[in-house]
């Protein structure tokens, strides 16, 4: 039993880091930048819960996913588009500084308080009245709601991701524009609208997992989005930074080993052995686990 | 000195004024008319007082010696580089200066010399990334991502426009290969067919018989006149090939070091003594 419930846990957690490293992925795989102001927008769609939730914790749930696509593609259109084809350190330098940038005007307009975060006592009143600490019981087996909820959140987004990528004519357009910009422009693809709806899409699913972590009771702070980011992004990596699907897998194997040490007993070195998967990974498959060779021409 | 002063101006008109060509429509029965249509990188002048006159329909070649510019001059006409000089229409519309999926719109499609092919695509999903920014196909994002019945529509249509354009070339078996995958005279089909898909005006094929054997260029000469027919296309490519250029184009013009050498029609120009002399030499 108690496997089962770290193994549910695990595909749990994994889930949420998967949904950031997508939006590290798509960025990288569509603009060839990392934007590492990606894990502050979570920290940034947290606050907006909070600041809405008194309305209705519904209405706080859209006002963060839509806030957060409006401001990834605001930092895109102000910090990146003007970088574009300037030397990739100097947009590594800018993301960096723009994470610094929310961070601090977070600490200003919010305060250097923790600010009391109720999320999944409003959605689910009456279920806490039954069950104690929202936790469901069957037998000896143990699950929170909030997993229950992030497993199928997870699922329709990473099924969702990929249909729209797969099927859709904007998808499509993605995937051109990824392998070869220049050419997808000369097709008449108009790429500046493919990096924005990217941005978008990208900060949408960082708020969504923002919106998992308050649920499982995650307490708003500044710098809450730094961890996680940094998680998915080596999720992003070991899975093949610029693959999809290798965000998808980098995150869950993310996920359960940091559960599984956790269950034995190493609680304190899971980031450490996170970040030594990450390097045994760079070692023997440069690439990640599904990323593709790309052999220049020369 | 001259040079100095020159790359001098232009830096200050282009990257400091950011002096824009301003674009005037004018009265043109070609459907390609460049007027004096130049670039120069720094000192170096890749192309000038490139003058071309398409006439509808008319299968056009551009000529030269390895380093004439000719590529340049396709590169100008794309929006990949953005003309110092001159200007270019399409049926009397200026396009100069407009970025390169803009132009696309206007209708003016390209192939490349070195082939690229989305090449971890599928055959028929290259195809459709041509057709994306087709107003007939047009559904808004909102209606993909919810999948609204248009969504379906749009995709269905899309995907027959793609199988019928790939008929054309006998890639339809091919269909669902990667591109990747295709031997090497497939793969320059099927860039053409891309190209196509964007519904152009105007289609230049940058060295379209380049490492393909007798067989295939005599296939490629037909396919040419075929789409020049169905598509009532207009044709401008550029070619070393000069059996295959002399069976297939109407006229020419020969570039040499960035300028035209010569224009007219095929027999003539190509016995142009400073034509020969250009390639061969001496």
């Amino acid at each position: 039993m108690k496997f089962l419930e770290t193994l549910i846990n695990g595909f749990s957690i994994g889930g949420i880091y998967a949904m950031i490293a997508l939006g590290y992925t798509m960025v990288y795989g569509i603009a060839k930048m990392l934007n590492f102001a990606h894990g502050d927008i979570i920290m940034v769609g947290a606050y907006v819960i909070i600041l809405f939730l008194p309305i209705n914790p519904v209405v706080a749930i859209i006002a963060a996913v839509v806030l957060c696509a409006l401001l990834g593609i605001s930092i895109e259109k102000i910090a990146y588009k003007p970088l574009r084809g300037a030397s990739p350190l100097a947009v590594l330098i800018t993301a960096i500084g723009v994470s610094y940038l929310l961070q601090s005007l977070a600490q200003i307009i919010a305060g250097p308080n923790p600010k009391l975060n109720n999320l999944f006592e409003k959605l689910f009143p009456k279920f806490l009245e039954t069950h104690r600490g929202g936790i469901i019981t069957i037998g000896s087996f143990n699950i929170k709601l909030s997993t229950i909820i992030t497993l199928a959140c997870v699922a329709v987004v990473m099924v969702g991701l990929t249909l729209f990528v797969k099927r859709t004519k904007t998808g499509r357009a993605m995937v051109a524009v990824s392998e070869d910009k220049g050419a997808a422009q000369l097709m008449g693809v108009n790429v500046n609208s493919i990096i924005m709806i990217t941005f978008a899409i990208g900060s949408a699913l960082a708020a969504l997992a923002s919106t998992l972590m308050m649920l499982d009771g995650q307490k708003f702070a500044v710098d809450m989005g730094s961890l996680p980011g940094i998680k998915a992004f080596t999720a992003a990596v070991i899975g093949g930074i610029g693959s999809i699907p290798g965000a998808m897998l980098g995150g869950i194997v993310l996920g359960l080993v940091e559960c599984f040490a956790q269950m034995a007993g190493f609680g304190e070195y899971t980031v450490a052995i996170e970040f030594s998967i990450l390097i045994i990974v760079l070692l023997v498959k440069p690439t990640g686990i599904l990323g593709k060779k790309r052999r220049e021409k020369v | 000195m001259a040079k100095l002063i020159d790359s001098v101006k232009t830096f200050v008109n282009t990257k400091i004024l950011k002096k824009v060509h301003k674009r005037e429509s004018i009265d043109s029965k070609y459907v390609l008319e460049t007027r004096n249509l130049g670039i120069s990188f720094g000192g170096l002048k890749a192309a000038q007082n490139v003058n071309l006159k398409i006439e509808k329909n008319e299968i056009y070649g551009l000529i030269g010696p390895n380093g004439a510019g000719k590529t340049t001059v396709f590169n100008l006409l794309t929006g990949v580089y953005q003309p110092t000089e001159g200007a270019f229409y399409l049926n009397g519309e200026d396009l100069t200066g407009l970025p390169q999926d803009k132009i696309n719109h206007k209708g003016i499609a390209r192939t490349f010399q070195n082939i690229r092919l989305f090449n971890n695509m599928t055959v028929v999903r290259n195809v459709m990334v041509g057709l994306t920014n087709q107003p007939e196909y047009h559904c808004s994002l909102f209606e993909s991502i919810f999948r609204l019945p248009r969504h379906f529509k749009v995709e269905k249509e899309m995907r027959k426009r793609a199988k019928e354009l790939l008929r054309i070339f006998d890639l339809e078996d091919e269909r669902n290969n990667l591109a990747c995958n295709l031997p090497y005279g497939k793969q320059r089909k099927l860039e053409i067919a891309r190209a196509l898909a964007t519904n152009p005006k105007l289609l230049l094929l940058d060295e379209p018989a380049a490492g393909m054997n007798p067989n295939e260029t005599e296939d490629l000469v037909n396919t040419i006149k075929k789409i020049r027919d169905e598509f009532d296309m207009t044709v401008l490519l550029i070619e070393h090939d000069m059996k295959f250029v002399s069976g297939l184009c109407d006229r020419i013009t020969v570039l040499n070091f960035g300028t035209v050498l010569t224009e007219g029609d095929t027999k003539t120009a190509l016995s142009n003594p400073d034509v020969i002399k250009a390639y061969i030499g001496g």
